[in-house]
């Protein structure tokens, strides 16, 4: 965390993403109060902490797809939240991977990885496809990629929706908890597939309900309650050793659940 | 929005930002106004400067006989507006009913869905104005005992009978739209299939498909014009005995522009019922 934190251009790395005092309300329901949190290159954060704490809420703001109500996100420096920025092209450096996959049902596996990399990014088709087969060879689909969606299972699909974020080379991967739709069974193969990119060197920030995943894929643990950022470090202090009395609590309860 | 209640006032950057949001919003109506303006300049001088303009005006704008043609395509429009608010709910009762015996399942019901599917294809397909000329003279020519000869009644009819084919359709369409796993959920908890529909399949069906039935709704407010065809005394009709009177066309655009007020209000509701149900299913609020 150390490298990270502070300043935003000098000796340290800047970050890629980074969350400023980032404030969201719904209606009267503040969901977040001011977060701050840097995510440095090649670094996986996990966001961890109950339902309702604002973890998808602060990955939906870091990609745009609710407007904060104070506070900046930045990505590689710049102000994202800044109205006057083309959001289009900020999003096109993103990749997002939601709970309930997302795939669009009336395209086939290929044409869902493929669509962005031609339609928004300009690739010709060929190329597009064969990076597209590349990707999907990695994750054990190749046979998969004239399917459509609805005949693939839960596991599968989510792969395919990784592949699709991936497919456009982005700068940071944002997985919004992502087997939380899964049967536990299926859990495993998603989560290979994000250990694989994670070794690859990809900047991911997830929010999960996975803590052992958590301890062993992320960097970086942050814990968040009632929209704080209460505490954030190692997944070993986060997790084993934690300093606030509300994560001990939290991690109690996951262990209860059998989660941890 | 006002999480500064909660947590001070907003930072001197998001203060900013909303302020450049509020230029943008107000520069945005701007031009969208002049734009507007513009247009109606360019259209009103194309229009005027045209050869036979002084003509057209003095026979289709002649504000006299605009005056002077009121009450009578008023009063006409009365009868149009009872046949829309009569027809508009027989129109619901009857497309309902279609589409609730289209989808009984069962082969027992085969006979009642074949006769709901029949009807529907027949009235789909056949012009209202075909309809309205069976229903109008054909039915009173049977000379059957208590059959009625008022262009009101036969004509309101026929409607219904056209815009229930297309209203069952319209709901049909909502009821398949729901998805099945509601259906398995309200059965498995012991419903019946009418216990399923009114509680759980209709309610769900008929938000998604109330955008479509006022689509529907305001097509039917012209289409209550046809039954001057039949001879009722409507706004259409009045308008075409004051035309054949002055040989003067401004009763028309009267009662066309009578049509347009009356269609405003339900196509105005029907926007702000699309825009309630686009919102009520969009948490995102930048897509």
């Amino acid at each position: 965390m150390s490298e990270v934190a502070s300043s935003p251009v000098g000796a340290a790395p800047a970050p890629v993403l980074e969350v400023r005092g980032v404030v969201k309300a719904f209606g009267d329901n503040v969901v977040l109060r001011g977060v701050d949190l840097a995510i440095g290159e090649h670094q996986v954060v996990a966001l961890i902490g109950g339902s309702g704490s604002g973890k998808s809420t602060l990955l939906r703001c870091a990609s745009l797809l609710e407007t904060v109500d104070d506070g900046q996100v930045l990505l590689d420096g710049e102000d994202i939240t800044d109205p006057r920025i083309d959001a289009d092209r900020v999003r096109r450096r993103m990749g997002v991977v939601f709970q309930a996959y997302n795939l669009f049902p009336h395209l086939s596996v290929l044409d869902n990885v493929t669509l962005a990399p031609t339609v928004v990014h300009g690739r010709s088709k060929g190329e597009a496809r064969e990076e597209a087969l590349a990707l999907l060879a990695r994750i054990g689909l190749s046979d998969k990629a004239d399917e459509f969606p609805d005949r693939l299972s839960g596991g599968q699909q989510q792969r395919v929706a990784i592949v699709r974020a991936l497919a456009v080379h982005p700068r940071v991967l944002l997985l919004d908890e992502i087997t939380s739709a899964l049967d536990p069974e299926l859990v495993g193969e998603v989560l290979a597939v994000v250990r694989e990119v994670a070794t690859q060197g990809m900047t991911i920030v997830m929010a999960t309900h996975e803590m052992g995943f958590a301890r062993q894929v992320a960097d970086t643990v942050a814990f968040l309650d009632g929209g704080v950022l209460l505490e954030c470090g190692p997944p070993a202090q986060v997790l084993g050793d934690p300093v606030e009395a509300r994560t001990r609590q939290f991690l109690a309860r996951v262990i209860d659940a059998g989660r941890l | 929005m006002t999480p500064g209640v909660a947590l001070g006032a907003p930072s001197e950057l998001e203060l900013s930002r909303r302020a450049w949001r509020q230029r943008r919003a107000r520069r945005s109506t701007l031009v969208a106004l002049l734009s507007t303006l513009l247009f109606g300049v360019v259209a009103y001088l194309v229009v005027t400067s045209a050869p036979g303009w002084p003509r057209v005006r003095t026979t289709f704008f002649s504000p006299t006989v605009a005056w002077e043609s009121m009450p009578e395509i008023g009063a006409g429009l009365w009868l149009n507006l009872q046949v829309l608010l009569v027809g508009g709910f027989l129109v619901m009762v009857v497309g309902l009913l279609a589409a609730l015996t289209r989808s009984l399942r069962g082969p027992a019901f085969a006979p009642l869905r074949i006769v709901a599917t029949a009807y529907v294809d027949l009235f789909r397909g056949i012009p209202l104005i075909i309809v309205l000329y069976l229903v109008g003279f054909g039915f009173p020519a049977l000379g059957l005992q208590g059959m009625p000869t008022s262009p009101f009644v036969l004509g309101t009819a026929a409607i219904v009978l056209v815009y229930g084919a297309y209203v069952a359709e319209v709901f049909r369409a909502g009821i398949e739209s729901v998805h099945p796993s509601q259906r398995a959920a309200a059965r498995s908890l012991g419903l019946n299939h009418r216990q399923t529909m009114r509680i759980v399949v209709l309610p769900q069906a008929l938000r998604t498909v109330t955008p479509a039935l006022l689509n529907d709704f305001v097509a039917l407010q012209k289409d209550v014009g046809l039954i001057s065809v039949l001879g009722a005394v409507d706004a259409v009709r009045s308008a075409q005995i004051l035309v054949g009177q002055s040989f003067n066309f401004t009763p028309y655009v009267v009662a066309g522009l009578l049509f347009v007020l009356l269609a405003i209000p339900s196509a105005r509701l029907a926007d702000a019922v699309t825009a309630r149900a686009r919102r009520r299913q969009q948490s995102g609020s930048l897509l």
